[in-house]
């Protein structure tokens, strides 16, 4: 079970290189394959969390906003350079997992739901009342245009391969730690959390790793859309985010390496190419979230993963048979 | 400014102190009341579903919106208030059986967060078939004129509809109540809440008992929805953040407590009135604040076990 999680992560990761270099000149524009991959860096950070730890949280909106806001307010209101404004998004995202996670984890299964759901509530709330500072309803705008080590982030390519970069290397940190003695403790809350005590493990604290390294994705994939779309929506703290990673999540396939790059494809297809014929394209994410969830439980890449488990199967089985046959 | 009698003196959220008579306290305090009884009404539905089968409906709200729809739309056709008033919440229960029976029925032993996730599927499609059906914006509703006007309740006037859904409130927590404690299917719901399957083991039909509770707690879903469009009128967002203002209600008196979802019901339905008083935009936030204090100090909310 362990040998094969890990190999699954293993050619998911090195397969993952070569197709999201490609992916803008796939995409119907090249702007999308940015969103593609932010969305998919959230969703990944989310999956440590739900599919990899089993804990289903309800409020990971407010990490994804709280990135965007704290780098957009740095660099709207103190014009913070873009260096510190991501390391900022990266400490706010740290402290609210700490804090979120050390309240909401004190209670288990609906409740830390629910509590993870109130939080982004709260954020939700502020970002909306605050309007002098966070621009209100409206959204923070006036974000400018960086230029970092000369690569200009104003053109759709800049901006893509910067993502890139940093999905890579959080997908990267993503198979470390999921190859890690911490991964394999995340694995063991989420088989059985009460024999996972049993066997002296902290529980507590290792759901409460898990949901501080899935709230640094989040942040991450904040500040990536802040600088991307260069305005901060309210909605990015609205209860609905939290549905998106979900959809992202469950279609890609949860507890999968490469689920959520392949649900945010999915996803934002699906958003771009129904918008233009059919406008209430919310109806069809949620038929679709409907059927994955009653017909195709393992989602795209975990339906891909079984194949490749049973063709091994049978493989090594008619193999085995031939040595029989043979002597 | 010195004290007036008759007047309550509280701090704003801006520092200075606002004067409030108390006969607006009071008017509030029972505004309170009757938004109280929606919640005590969507928290009974949700809780006992959470109760019995351990399924967190997250498309409780888009009922809720379903059953205020339905009235609004069978009012146009029919033209009486009060048949549409019962007729919705059957239509909306049974349509809440039919999603039991072939959506969730096979989730059963699967992950325990599947019904969620699905539910919350459920919530989109709802949302944008009425938006499809009904337009984007919201569908106005009238009270009828039985209840149009002023009731006097001794120390002051209060306006008719509001008693009403008051009482309707008081009536359905009765009546939910009797069921619970005084027939034979409310004692293998009791039973179920405490042990599933203790209750299997006996040999009792619960996949039936499910259903049949699924569907109530839908339709008084349903007739939440229906009890407040007259006032409200309809929009097809209305459930979203009624669906979240009920689980805080939920948690707040125990997920599973038909006694909490009473006492948790009436107090955020009292908090949001009193907060709208000095601060109206504070309302929803101040009952997650609420939620979080309570969830972090008791150990599942006030009335609930383990």
């Amino acid at each position: 079970m362990n040998r094969s999680i890990v190999r699954a992560v293993d050619w998911q990761f090195w397969i993952s290189i070569p197709f999201l270099i490609i992916l803008p000149f796939l995409t119907p524009y090249q702007a999308i394959a940015t969103n593609i991959l932010i969305v998919g860096l959230f969703a990944t950070g989310f999956n440590i969390l739900l599919g990899y730890t089993g804990q289903l949280s309800f409020g990971h909106a407010s990490f994804y906003g709280l990135g965007a806001y704290t780098a957009g307010l740095l660099i709207v209101r103190l014009h913070a350079p873009l260096g510190i404004a991501l390391l900022a998004a990266v400490v706010a995202a740290t402290i609210a997992g700490l804090v979120i996670g050390y309240l909401s984890l004190r209670r288990s299964d609906v409740y830390f739901s629910l509590l993870t759901l109130a939080f982004s509530q709260i954020f939700y709330f502020l970002a909306f009342q605050l309007r002098s500072l966070t621009g209100g309803d409206d959204g923070l705008r006036g974000i400018p245009v960086f230029k970092p080590f000369g690569i200009d982030l104003g053109k759709p390519l800049g901006m893509y391969y910067l993502a890139f970069i940093f999905f890579i290397v959080m997908s990267y940190l993503a198979r470390v730690i999921l190859r890690s003695p911490l991964g394999k403790a995340m694995r063991a809350v989420k088989e059985n959390e009460d024999r996972a005590i049993a066997c002296g493990f902290n529980t507590q604290r290792i759901k409460l790793v898990s949901f501080v390294i899935s709230g640094i994705y989040g942040g991450l994939a904040g500040f990536l859309y802040c600088i991307h779309l260069r305005h901060v929506p309210v909605d990015l703290f609205h209860w609905g985010m939290n549905g998106e990673v979900i959809f992202v999540c469950i279609v890609g396939g949860v507890g999968t390496f490469f689920g959520p790059i392949v649900g945010a494809i999915a996803f934002l297809l699906i958003h771009d190419y129904l918008q233009v014929i059919f406008t209430r394209w919310e109806l069809v994410v949620g038929l679709i979230l409907i059927l994955f969830i009653l017909f195709f439980n393992q989602g795209i890449v975990g339906a891909i993963e079984n194949q490749i488990a049973l063709y091994r199967e049978k493989k090594a089985f008619r193999s085995q048979r031939s040595v029989v046959g043979g002597s | 400014m010195g004290e007036r009698p008759g007047w309550v003196s509280l701090p704003s959220h801006e520092g200075e102190v606002i004067h409030i008579s108390v006969h607006a306290f009071l008017l509030q305090a029972f505004i309170g009341l009757s938004l109280g009884s929606i919640y005590v009404m969507m928290a009974s539905g949700l809780s006992l579903i959470f109760g019995l089968m351990r399924v967190v409906n997250f498309a409780h709200g888009s009922f809720y919106m379903l059953g205020a729809y339905t009235l609004v739309y069978l009012i146009s056709l029919i033209g009486n208030f009060w048949i549409c008033l019962i007729v919705s919440p059957i239509l909306i229960g049974i349509l809440g059986i039919l999603i039991e029976v072939g959506g969730i029925r096979p989730l059963y032993g699967t992950e325990e967060f599947n019904p969620l996730l699905l539910t919350l599927g459920l919530n989109y499609v709802f949302v944008d078939i009425i938006r499809i059906l009904f337009g984007l914006g919201g569908v106005g509703s009238s009270i009828p004129k039985e209840l149009n006007g002023m009731v006097n309740l001794g120390f002051m006037m209060f306006p008719k509809y509001r008693f009403f859904m008051i009482l309707v409130g008081a009536a359905v927590v009765f009546l939910i109540w009797l069921f619970i404690n005084r027939t034979n299917i409310g004692l293998v719901v009791r039973a179920g809440t405490k042990d599933n399957e203790m209750v299997q083991m006996l040999g009792i039909n619960v996949r039936l008992v499910w259903t049949l509770v699924f569907g109530l707690g839908i339709a008084l879903a349903a007739l939440s929805g229906a009890l407040i469009a007259p006032i409200t009128g309809t929009i097809p967002e209305m459930g979203m953040f009624m669906v979240i203002e009920a689980f805080v209600v939920v948690v707040i008196g125990g997920m599973g407590s038909f006694a909490g979802s009473i006492v948790a019901g009436v107090l955020v339905g009292e908090v949001i009135a009193i907060t709208n008083l000095f601060y109206p935009q504070a309302g929803t936030v101040a009952i997650f604040i609420l939620m979080a204090i309570i969830l972090l100090t008791t150990k599942a909310g006030l009335f609930g076990e383990g």
